[in-house]
């Protein structure tokens, strides 16, 4: 199949173009930009007149909720999801029921996501069996059965030795630990920042200290151990400062956040709105402003949706007895636009962080145009103004605190694989 | 974002908090709690049919006895009919959520819930939920707001001091848990008193709670000094757990109000305290039963203030 995508704003952060090309595919992969390679007929032409033509989007953290918690969503809605959304690739973190701590659940996953034709599935393998933080899971095995990192998701790890004896062991064998700083007893019960919003609301609190703390003992760790370590979801100004400081230690450390608090703080709870009830919290404008700080000058490597797709009735309870989540793949380009326009970052710099940036930080070489790369792409109209509405997204998980806000950014195709597996 | 507990016309609603409520709807509802008195400290209050052929439906998710009887009683008074469920914590181990008991008991025609929850936000979820037509009054939401406790003590303060605008009032206590203390700071703030203070240990104050507009003092013998309205909190049991506090001995000791530490405030001042007392934990019998306590009349003064509440809400005028 021969594709040919006409007269499309390219932009390939990896290749720094930015430019009107044209593109072309054959076998699967980009065959060229620009000009037609010899002999080139295309099967098939896509207009992309007006819009814009960008590596698929590499989401790093998209629950599915497959297997074991079906009734918030399923592989199919969810992969159907992804590619919407201009998704060509997601890791998926392994709290799902049971936990991805065995090969033969890793295998099952990425064969019934391979067969939806969609996009690609990177699982994260759970570093300690059934999450509990005391033994450790056969994590060579995971790594054959297709898992390309560890990390026990929001379950806590409480005890410090087995982190050491974790980030040892998964040093020894080159692993990266993908992990969320949050101290189980200071966020134990809590479902709010420790701020204003909480202390007016009258709901338990997760303070600040919860991050820096959980982050004081991981970054030591991992100079103790040298592991590999990414950092999901820092959500405090003390956080990035801390990540800042490490990274200019040296240390190998990658880091990222959610599109919720890019945009969000803790005042989005309004009148106890439980979309705004996420984990991590969404803390004060402060911290927001931070993280925007911290995302522009590479402190912050990736964004991410943070899918976490919950079932509607989870949402109809009090504030902290809500489930905590959001839906957010189909989400993910429109907000990383709608930053992009807010601070006057060149589209390409901010496509960056949730193409070529994740897929660093997956180890893969894909978030980029370049000719010879598989043809996972994103074609998407810049122009197009939509309001989000829960019933019109593909996901099953219908809950975002973006609910009925005006976006700009809808995508028009995506490909995986040179094959156009979603169109308007 | 509109307040929730306002229409389209700025009228009362819902009452959820006193939070973001003017102060022209907290003054009339004073100001109706007057006229269902009689003036002095302890009144008798004349039944009126001012609800007549409405339902009232108090609904406690927590248990109540003393809240929900003068809510009772306050409708009685005002001759609605009245239903009253203690759903305790049963309902959601029975699998029915929340939502779902309240589109009940909707269908049973009621006009107006009075709700009791052990969630911040739940009176909020509810009012968000029915219809128009039903109003919701919130009894207490975990520890986000009691706004009929908070009118009752700014009708009892109002009552015994005249005016607000040359109060110092202090609030004493575990403010962190306290629903009370919230309605009760937003209320005294919105109805122009000059000075509010909280005082406590740290451990029982939240984070940023001077942003409320209030002054933090950690220590009796300032934090009193020269106040004109002293509002206890109530001390629970539990506190003791959860390493909040080392004792009900050195709460007391530090943090108790015996007759030394009322005498730091103004010879004048009245005490508070909304009920039930835990005597010798956060307040010594010699205060509590002495010439400076209002406690009694507050709980008198309740009923008006109940009563107020729902004719306002239901547009009996």
């Amino acid at each position: 199949m021969n594709i040919h995508i006409k007269n499309g704003r390219v932009i390939d952060p990896k290749n720094q173009l930015d430019a009107v090309r044209d593109v072309f595919i054959a076998a699967g992969k980009i065959a060229a930009i620009g000009n037609a390679p010899e002999g080139f007929v295309a099967s098939q032409t896509l207009d992309a007149t007006g819009l814009v033509v960008i590596p698929g989007l590499i989401d790093l953290s998209a629950r599915l909720r497959e297997p074991g918690n079906e009734y918030m969503a399923t592989l199919e809605s969810e992969m159907s999801a992804a590619v919407a959304g201009g998704v060509t690739s997601l890791s998926c973190p392994p709290d799902t029921d049971p936990p991805l701590d065995e090969p033969g659940l890793v295998e099952m996953l990425k064969y019934r996501a391979k067969n939806l034709h969609q996009a690609r599935v990177y699982p994260i393998g759970a570093l300690t069996t059934g999450l509990k933080g005391q033994e450790l899971t056969e994590m060579a095995e995971l790594v054959d059965a297709g898992c390309v990192a560890f990390s026990q998701a929001n379950a806590p790890l409480t005890d410090t030795r087995v982190l050491l004896r974790a980030m040892q062991y998964a040093a020894t064998f080159d692993f990266p630990l993908w992990l969320h700083p949050q101290d189980y007893f200071l966020s134990k019960n809590g479902v709010a920042h420790d701020g204003e919003v909480a202390t007016r609301c009258g709901l338990a609190a997760i303070p600040v200290c919860a991050e820096t703390i959980a982050l004081a003992t991981m970054l030591t760790l991992m100079r103790e151990t040298g592991a590999r370590l990414h950092i999901g979801r820092i959500s405090s100004a003390a956080g990035v400062e801390m990540i800042r400081a490490a990274k200019r230690e040296g240390l190998p450390l990658t880091c990222d956040m959610s599109i919720n608090h890019l945009h969000l703080s803790e005042m989005d709870i309004g009148f106890f709105d439980s979309n705004c009830h996420l984990i991590p919290p969404l803390r004060s404008l402060r911290d927001r402003d931070a993280l925007r700080a911290g995302l522009l000058d590479g402190t912050i490597d990736a964004i991410c949706s943070n899918h976490s797709p919950v079932d509607e009735d989870a949402k109809q309870l009090p504030f902290a007895e809500s489930e905590a989540g959001a839906t957010g793949l189909e989400l993910l380009l429109p907000m990383v636009l709608k930053w992009a326009n807010q601070v006057s970052l060149p589209l390409s710099d901010a496509i960056s962080k949730a193409t070529l940036q994740p897929a660093r930080i997956l180890g893969l070489d894909a978030g980029h145009l370049s000719v010879g790369a598989s043809a996972d792409l994103c074609i998407f109209n810049p122009e197009a103004d939509w309001e989000i509405k829960p019933a019109a997204l593909k996901s099953q998980g219908k809950n975002t605190p973006f609910n009925g806000m005006n976006v700009q950014g809808k995508v028009c195709f995506t490909l995986v694989e040179g094959l156009v597996v979603y169109q308007i | 974002m509109r307040n929730p507990q306002l229409n389209q016309d700025g009228e009362l609603q819902h009452l959820l908090s006193t939070e973001g409520l003017p102060a022209r709807i907290m003054r009339d509802i004073l100001d109706k709690a007057a006229t269902f008195l009689d003036g002095s400290d302890q009144p008798e209050i004349r039944k009126v049919p001012l609800l007549h052929g409405k339902s009232v439906f108090n609904i406690f998710f927590e248990n109540s006895t003393r809240t929900r009887t003068t809510f009772e009683i306050a409708a009685k008074r005002l001759s609605a009919d009245v239903v009253n469920l203690n759903i305790g914590s049963s309902s959601t181990s029975k699998g029915e959520t929340l939502l779902d008991t309240v589109d009940n008991l909707c269908a049973m025609h009621a006009d107006m819930f009075v709700v009791r929850h052990s969630q911040s936000g739940a009176a909020h979820l509810i009012a968000r939920h029915v219809a128009p037509e039903i109003h919701v009054i919130n009894a207490g939401d975990g520890r986000h707001a009691h706004p009929t406790q908070a009118l009752l003590d700014m009708f009892t303060i109002r009552h015994y001091k005249k005016e607000f605008h040359n109060l110092r009032v202090a609030i004493v206590g575990d403010v962190l848990h306290s629903r009370v203390a919230r309605s009760q700071i937003h209320a005294l703030t919105t109805l122009g008193v000059p000075e509010v203070r909280v005082i406590a240990p740290k451990t029982l104050l939240p984070t940023m709670v001077e942003n409320l507009g209030v002054h933090v003092y950690h220590d009796m013998a300032k934090g009193l000094r020269d106040v004109d309205v002293i509002l206890m909190l109530r001390l629970q049991n539990e506190r003791m757990q959860g390493a909040l506090l080392p004792s009900a001995q050195e709460y007391f000791k530090h943090y108790g109000l015996t007759e030394e530490k009322l005498s730091y405030a103004k010879p004048d001042a009245i005490v508070m305290h909304p009920g039930p007392m835990n005597r010798g934990v956060e307040i010594d019998s010699a205060v509590a039963d002495g010439p400076n306590s209002v406690i009694l009349s507050q709980v008198t003064f309740g009923i008006a203030v109940r009563m107020a509440v729902m004719s306002t809400l239901a547009g009996g005028r």
